[in-house]
């Protein structure tokens, strides 16, 4: 049995993330702290419904660390939910919109979560996951909702209804301190099984900070974010505009470029964070120069490493504006950045640490290699997580004893060689998740996918370059003799159960697969 | 089959529609999760390749694409433009 928390203490003032945004409010009340969905709301706004919301959390029964898992798009009520499961001492999980159904009640299950804060829009996909889910007690729908869609779902209420009827001055009392849990992030693991990693107050607070640091953010900032609130990289586009009380434009998604752009112009963007995909569309716009981006100061990539050519075409489409390749992984958020000064000498490496923190290179024996040697990446800070959810064994592999007695770093399971003046290079992932999009993507999950449809005997599933998706996935399926499978068919049998990003770009039908002398199939054969 | 139906056709066949009561003409793809980026760029590509139209860059926005009734009025008038 494990042992639970102390009878309440009295408030001691320490530093919890949600300050940030309590502090801005205190500070600039008045000043536009979000626009999203065609909303500006002032910290003041913002502050007051994390509050109403934290209340109707607490009252409904959520208690110091439980989990609240919030499964929206990125929209207010997804802003202020991340902060008001702070206020009510809870932990707060951002799922990705496009979860399909079972992985969703995966992620509930796994994380035993209390409450759901979910939007109408995806009625088709959360009822069914929360009536799987014994531990949810609540579940707050935005949105306008047909009530016979969500017939006898347990704990039911609407967004509407739960603001309605708390007080908007003051939160919850405060039970938690900088070591409890703020965040838990879900992500692809090899196995395909979702996994969270766990993040503590100091964890992200530390993080923030050395972000807004190098970053060199401050209150007139404007940052804009098309980025998934459920990713680390989005998540911290917010946190760190909050850190420094600027200003977040909030949208749903890149998918429109023209609309980002005239976004990034009207809203007097200083900072835009993209992923490669994002930047192969706004090298290739055409008329990308009739849009008034005089007042971007800087933009960022990471996720995944941007091509050399894309990020040295992207200084000339953008000569006014700093550009920062960075690198990082959910288990830390961030972990180096290239300063722009760098660009031309360096461009193919990713940077220094971030600041307080540090990192290095070790062999197959944990030792410790000089200059532009090739082993593991290892990361020192105290940004590293707590550990992933409930899983000993994984938290193990990748929290292992440092320098100091007691002390634990995160081994990235990246290779990454440092040069001479101590930069970053990334070589190759050890595992072989796939990152398109921006987004991990594990072979195994796409496989399992695909291995369910009827008329597949065997498949493998690799990652190929992509001009514009970094990798795109590509699926070699052995079909039954008889099956009549086609390649629409497949990717929409796909779409059913994994999200959309996972979703085969290629399918090409084999009629072999290449094997080792053990009958397993060699995927380095495969391309 | 009339434009619409091709589309609507398009859209049901390579994309997944988890809410299929709700995709009515005018329901927005990207709210309903049925198209996301990429998804975006597959329905300029089945409409480049099937229509014949020529999609500018900022034509893609919501008030051309983002529902099966926009995306009809919209190949509607690049046809018209172009003559044919």
């Amino acid at each position: 049995m494990k042992p639970a928390f102390p009878a309440r203490r009295v408030p001691d003032g320490a530093p919890l993330l949600q300050d940030y945004l309590s502090a801005s409010a205190a500070r600039r009340p008045d000043h536009v702290a979000l626009v999203c969905d065609g909303e500006r709301l002032t910290f003041a706004e913002l502050e007051a419904r994390s509050n109403s919301l934290a209340r109707a959390l607490a009252r409904l029964g959520v208690e110091r660390g439980d989990r609240v898992v919030v499964f929206a798009d990125n929209t207010v009520q997804t802003v202020v939910a991340f902060w008001a499961v702070l206020k009510a001492n809870a932990v707060v999980c951002v799922v990705n919109s496009q979860t399909r159904t079972d992985k969703l009640a995966a992620m509930l299950l796994d994380s035993r979560a209390r409450a759901l804060v979910t939007d109408a829009r995806h009625v088709g996909t959360f009822v069914e996951a929360a009536e799987r889910s014994p531990h949810l007690a609540v579940v707050i729908v935005a949105g306008a909702m047909d009530p016979s869609r969500a017939s006898g779902l347990r704990g039911l209420t609407s967004w509407d209804e739960v603001m309605a009827s708390e007080p908007r001055d003051g939160a919850p009392p405060r039970t938690n301190i900088d070591v409890d849990l703020a965040a838990m992030i879900y992500s692809s693991g090899s196995t395909g099984e979702p996994k969270a990693v766990m993040l503590t107050h100091r964890n992200m607070l530390a993080v923030s900070a050395s972000i807004v640091a190098y970053l060199g953010n401050h209150e007139d900032d404007v940052t804009l974010s098309v980025l998934p609130l459920s990713l680390s990289y989005g998540i911290y586009q917010m946190i760190a505009a909050y850190a420094v009380g600027s200003r977040l434009v909030l949208e749903r998604s890149f998918a429109f470029p023209a609309q980002v752009l005239k976004a990034l112009a009207t809203e007097g963007a200083t900072g835009f964070a993209g992923v490669p995909m994002i930047w192969a569309i706004i090298i290739g716009t055409k008329n990308l120069a009739e849009y008034d981006l005089s007042h971007l100061r800087y933009v960022t990539n990471a996720a995944a490493a941007l091509p050399v050519p894309h990020l040295l075409r992207l200084r000339e489409v953008l000569p006014h504006v700093r550009i920062y390749s960075m690198y990082g992984q959910t288990e830390c958020a961030r972990i180096s950045y290239l300063p722009p000064e760098d660009v031309a000498r360096k461009p193919g490496s990713i940077g220094i640490p971030i600041p307080n923190t540090e990192f290095w290179v070790v062999d197959e024996q944990d030792r410790p290699l000089g200059p532009n040697r090739v082993g593991e990446l290892v990361v020192r800070g105290a940004h590293v997580m707590r550990g992933y959810w409930e899983r000993p064994e994984l938290t193990a592999a990748r929290l292992r004893p440092g320098p100091l007695p007691g002390e634990v770093v995160l081994y990235t399971g990246d290779y990454h060689r440092i040069d001479e003046e101590g930069y970053l290079y990334f070589v190759s992932r050890m595992d072989d998740i796939i990152k398109s999009r921006g987004e991990k993507v594990s072979p195994r999950e796409v496989e399992n996918a695909i291995a369910a449809i009827p008329g597949v005997r065997e498949v493998a599933v690799i990652g190929v370059p992509d001009e514009i998706l970094g990798q795109a996935v590509k699926a070699f399926i052995l079909p039954e003799p008889d099956a009549e499978l086609t390649v629409q068919g497949v990717r929409l049998e796909c779409e059913k159960r994994v999200e959309s990003f996972m979703v085969p770009k290629h399918v090409v039908f084999v009629t072999s697969l290449p094997r080792t002398s053990g009958g397993k199939i060699k995927k380095s054969e495969l391309k | 089959m009339d434009t619409k139906q091709r589309i609507r056709e398009f859209v049901t066949s390579n994309f997944f529609v988890q809410d299929a009561a709700g995709l009515t003409d005018d329901a927005s793809l990207l709210d309903l999760g049925v198209v996301d980026s990429t998804g975006v760029l597959e329905i300029i590509g089945f409409l480049e390749g099937t229509f014949g139209v020529a999609v500018e860059d900022d034509e893609i926005v919501p008030d051309n694409l983002d529902s099966i009734e926009r995306i009809t009025a919209f190949v509607g008038r690049k046809r018209a433009a172009a003559g044919s």
